[in-house]
This record gives C-alpha cells, structure tokens and sequence, in this order.
C-alpha cells in the first residue's frame, strides 16, 4: 500500500507540480494517474522512488516513511518502466534486464538465466538477448523495459507513460500483455498516462488529475464512468461530447444479425449482436426501425456487467 | 630516397621521440578534460570559466608559450618538459570543451532511467555517462591527436627532438627532400595514431558498430542483384 500524506512538490523555479496531493494506492491494485501534460503526474511518480523530493508532506510504503532509509536502495526495490525505455543502449538486452540484479550484486549467470525467463515473461524471443536495444523495435524496446523493471521481483511497478510512443497496434499488444502480467504476477502497479482509454482498460482506481495534481475525481472505471464528479471530468472522459454514449445507425447496411453503433460524434464505434433486429436487454419494444435508438454505453457499463 | 636510407637511424629515432612526446599530452588532455568537462556540463557557471579560459589558453601562440614555459615552470630553456607542457595546456583547452559537449550528448532519458532503476551517482557516471560520452570524446580525442602530433614539430626551433628538426634542418640546408621526408613521417604518425585511436572505439564501444549481419545481408543482395 501507497500512501500520499498532503504532498507538495514546488520546484525551485516556483512551479507548483503537486498541491497538497492525499491518497491511498492499494496494495496489488493498479491505480492509474490519468491528466493533460504537465499536470503533476511524472512528478507523483518520481516522488514514490525519492528520484523527487516532496516540498512538503510525507509517502508511506506500507506504513514506512520512505524518506528513512536509502533512495538508492528504495530505487532498487521498485520496478520503473519510461516511455522510451530508458534501456542503456550500450548494453546488449540481456544486460539490459539484468541491471538491477547485477547492481545488486547477484553473480552474472544467475542474472543471465533470469533475465533469459523474463524475456519469456514478457513474451519476447531469447534470441534478441544479445542485441542492442537500438536494433529492436519501438515496441520490443518497451518490453524489455518492463522486464528490466521485473527483474528484482519488485511490490512495487512505476510505469510512466510506458505505451505512449509506440504505434496503436502495438500498443494494443502491450496493454494486453500488461493485464495479463498483472494477472499472473499481482503487483501494486502505478501507471501514468494522458490517455483516458488506456486508463479505464488498465486501472482498478483510476486518478484524474488536473493542474498541480488537483484530484478532480478517484474511482474504478465504473464509477467515473457512470457518475462523472464535475463537468471537467465529464469533459476529460469525453461524456460530454456524446463519446460515450453510442447509438445504433440503421443508414448502415446490416449484415446478419449485426447492428452497427456509432458515438456521438457519429464515428463507428463497433457492432452488437441483434438476433432479429432485437438488441440485447433493450425489451420487447426494441427494434431498429427508429433511425438511431440510444444505446448508453454509460449504463451499459455500470449496470449490466 | 638515398638520403632516407643513408639517414634512417636519425629519422627512426625522431620519429621515436616524436611519438614519444606527443603521447603524453594526449593521454594527460584526455584524462584532465574528464572531470573538467563534467564540471563544465553541470554547472553553468563553471562552464562559463573553463570554456572562456580553455578559448584563451587557446589562441597564446605555441612558440610564445614554448618560450615564456622555463619561466614559469623554472624549467631550463632546451628542456622538453617545456613543450610537453605547453602541448598539455592544448589538449585540455580543446578536450575541455568536447568532454562538455560529449556529457551533453547523453540522453537525459537514459540518466534519468538509470536514477530509476538504482545506479548511485558514482556508479552511473562509470558505467552509464562516460561511456556514452564515448563517441563524441573520441572525436574531440582525433582532433587533439593531430593537432598535437603536428604542433610538436615546432618544438625543434627551440631545440626539442622531434620530426620537427628535418623541416628546419632541410630548410637551413635548402634541402627539399629532408623537409619532404619530415612531413611523410610526421603525417604517418598522426595517421597511426588516429587509426589506433578509431579501432580502440570500435573495441571499447562495439555498440556503436553498425549491426554486422545488415550489412552482410546487403552486400549479398547487391551480390544478386549484381
Ligand atoms: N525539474 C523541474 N523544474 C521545474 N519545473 C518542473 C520540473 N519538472 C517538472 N516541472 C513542471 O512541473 C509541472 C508538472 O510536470 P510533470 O510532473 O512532468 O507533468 P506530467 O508528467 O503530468 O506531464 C509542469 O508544469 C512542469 O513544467
Ligand atoms: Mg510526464
């Protein structure tokens, strides 16, 4: 467990990153900060491995202060994945991923052998092992970032903005491959993003976050989803634009029993089984002759699931 | 080419002294210029001071410093502890300013990374900054390597054993040929020394080398398509 106590960060330049920032991380949870640029996110996570000083107030790791003991050692106990890696690109991936270990002082073949099982852990071929991080793609970068940021078996995970430079497809891949990681292996995750999609697939608490790391609203996907706390946060999940709220449009050919939904914006956002033309849970009255039925993804989300 | 062979123990032996006297101001510009370049890339001010007074030290003539060095130093006048000196003061004030270029040149990202993932600051700036300062030092290293193979030369008119002494004896002499073999032989020792100083990089930073398998894959695609 995380804890934030009334954390302000002033840089010395007067920027006030972080204002009086409270919150409980769970324990084996991902708790996802989610807000525009420059808005305190990175500086919330580099203050969890002291890489940032608080100004003022404390964080506690299962109810120790971090400050109390070493950063260096801190440092070494938590996992963190950049969104550029971050790998040395003097060091073949193998040495890569077995940095921390042999930081630590583990001899080099245990390191290598283990560093070998978390190219697998990561879904990575052993035969990139002795590559340069320069002679892999943007996306095998990132993974073998997070298998760098496994390899001391870490509690803790930082992971800023890992997926932010990779293509969508890719991207896509990671983010399944990250639920499934945290499937198997129960970490307390903290992730940064600006994209509200990839926070709601990937949190169990979700933060957006304004200005000076404000709190405009904490909760699972649901909760934000279903009750947005104020406009801004209704403006930030794209509520508000209608984004979320999907309708079916019978200008589109159906085939089968598919109808297509498009959002508010009338971009097609996918298709739903209708046996008969009949979408599921909408009743006996529902058909599709009416040119756009409402179809909230909204409480679709909150209810039903 | 008679007077070469009639004459090659004396210019064997310059070209020994020679090599002899401009490997020490290399290696001292090299390692001098590594806590003053970083000095120099983290501290504004300091940057200012050493790179202001690396330009000065710059532009005093070599003859003017090789002269004015006994002086200072209380060295006697026909000493080559003088010119080695002065070489010296070169190579720092040029390597200063491309060791602060070659710390500036390594990724913030990487550094900070390896903040992250727990190097102490001494074990990062071993491991992670100066090895990636690497290949911009190497080029600042190439270019005090010839500067200094060269300026040496002008150690002979105050007296200094060097490949210098065949310009100035052949000019005395208006003896073209030895002024001839005295340039050749000084711009075959700063070629071998720079071809020492490339292949070093390639063994001491191989992952600048080019992926060794693309190229091969490419040459035998122009093979086929040849
Ligand atoms: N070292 C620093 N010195 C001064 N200001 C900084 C520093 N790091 C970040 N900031 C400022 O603090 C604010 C928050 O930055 P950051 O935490 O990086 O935001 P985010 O990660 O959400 O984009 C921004 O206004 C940024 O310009
Ligand atoms: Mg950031």
């Amino acid at each position: 467990m995380i804890e934030f106590h009334s954390v302000t960060k002033q840089f010395p330049d007067g920027t006030l990153a972080v204002d009086d920032f409270s919150l409980v991380l769970p324990s084996r949870k991902t708790t996802v900060f989610v807000g525009s640029s420059g808005c305190g996110k990175t500086t919330l996570l580099r203050m969890i491995n002291r890489m940032i000083d608080p100004s003022s107030g404390s964080i506690e790791i299962d109810g120790i202060d971090i400050a109390s003991g070493s950063a260096v050692a801190l440092r070494r106990s938590i996992g963190y994945v950049m969104q550029n890696s971050g790998l040395l690109p003097h060091r073949r991936v193998i040495d890569n991923v077995a940095t921390v270990p042999l930081l630590k002082g583990v001899n080099k073949a245990d390191a290598h052998a283990q560093a070998l099982e978390l190219l697998d852990t990561v879904g990575l071929d052993r035969a990139l092992a002795h590559r340069y991080p320069s002679q892999l793609s943007g996306g095998q970068q990132q993974r073998v970032g997070v298998a760098r940021g496994l390899a001391v078996n870490p509690n803790i995970l930082l992971m800023d903005e890992p997926f932010g430079a990779v293509d969508p497809i890719v991207r896509d891949d990671l983010q399944q491959e990250l639920l499934r990681l945290q499937r198997d292996l129960d970490k307390t995750v903290v992730f940064v993003t600006h994209d509200i999609d990839e926070a709601f697939l990937l949190g169990d608490q979700v933060v957006i976050l304004e200005k000076g790391a404000q709190i405009a609203q904490v909760g699972t996907p649901k909760e934000i989803l279903a009750n947005p706390a104020s406009d801004f946060v209704a403006t930030f999940i794209g509520a508000d634009r209608g984004k979320r709220r999907l309708a079916v449009d019978s200008t589109i050919a159906r085939s089968g029993d598919d109808v297509v939904l498009v959002d508010g914006a009338g971009y097609v956002a996918g298709v739903i089984d209708a046996p008969g033309g009949v979408l599921p849970g909408a009743g006996v009255g529902g058909t599709t002759n009416s040119r756009a039925r409402s179809v909230s993804n909204k409480t679709d989300q909150a209810g039903d699931a | 080419m008679v007077w070469l062979w009639d004459n090659l123990d004396l210019v064997l032996g310059l070209t020994a002294d020679h090599v002899r006297l401009s490997i020490i101001p290399i290696v001292v510009g090299f390692i001098v210029c590594i806590p003053f370049g970083w000095l120099a890339n983290r501290y504004t001010a300091a940057r200012t001071v050493l790179l202001t007074l690396g330009g000065v030290l710059f532009t005093i003539p070599s003859l003017a410093l090789f002269v004015m060095l006994p002086a200072i130093l209380g060295t006697r006048i026909l000493d080559e502890a003088n010119v080695v000196v002065a070489l010296c003061i070169y190579a720092v004030a040029v390597m200063v300013r491309g060791a602060a270029d070659a710390f500036a040149s390594v990724s913030r990202d990487v550094i900070s990374s390896s903040t992250a993932v727990g190097f102490s600051a001494v074990s990062r700036f071993w491991t992670v900054e100066f090895p990636l300062a690497g290949p911009v030092l190497l080029a600042s290293l190439r270019v005090v390597s010839v500067s200094t193979v060269s300026l040496l030369s002008v150690g002979s008119l105050i007296g200094v054993q060097s490949l210098g002494y065949l310009f100035v004896n052949g000019y005395q002499r208006d003896f073209p040929e030895e002024i001839v073999i005295g340039i050749g032989f000084t711009v075959l020792v700063a070629v071998v020394f720079d071809t020492v100083l490339v292949l070093l990089g390639r063994l001491l930073m191989p992952w600048t080398r080019r992926a060794p398998r693309r190229r091969a894959v490419t040459a035998i695609a122009a093979e086929v398509t040849a």
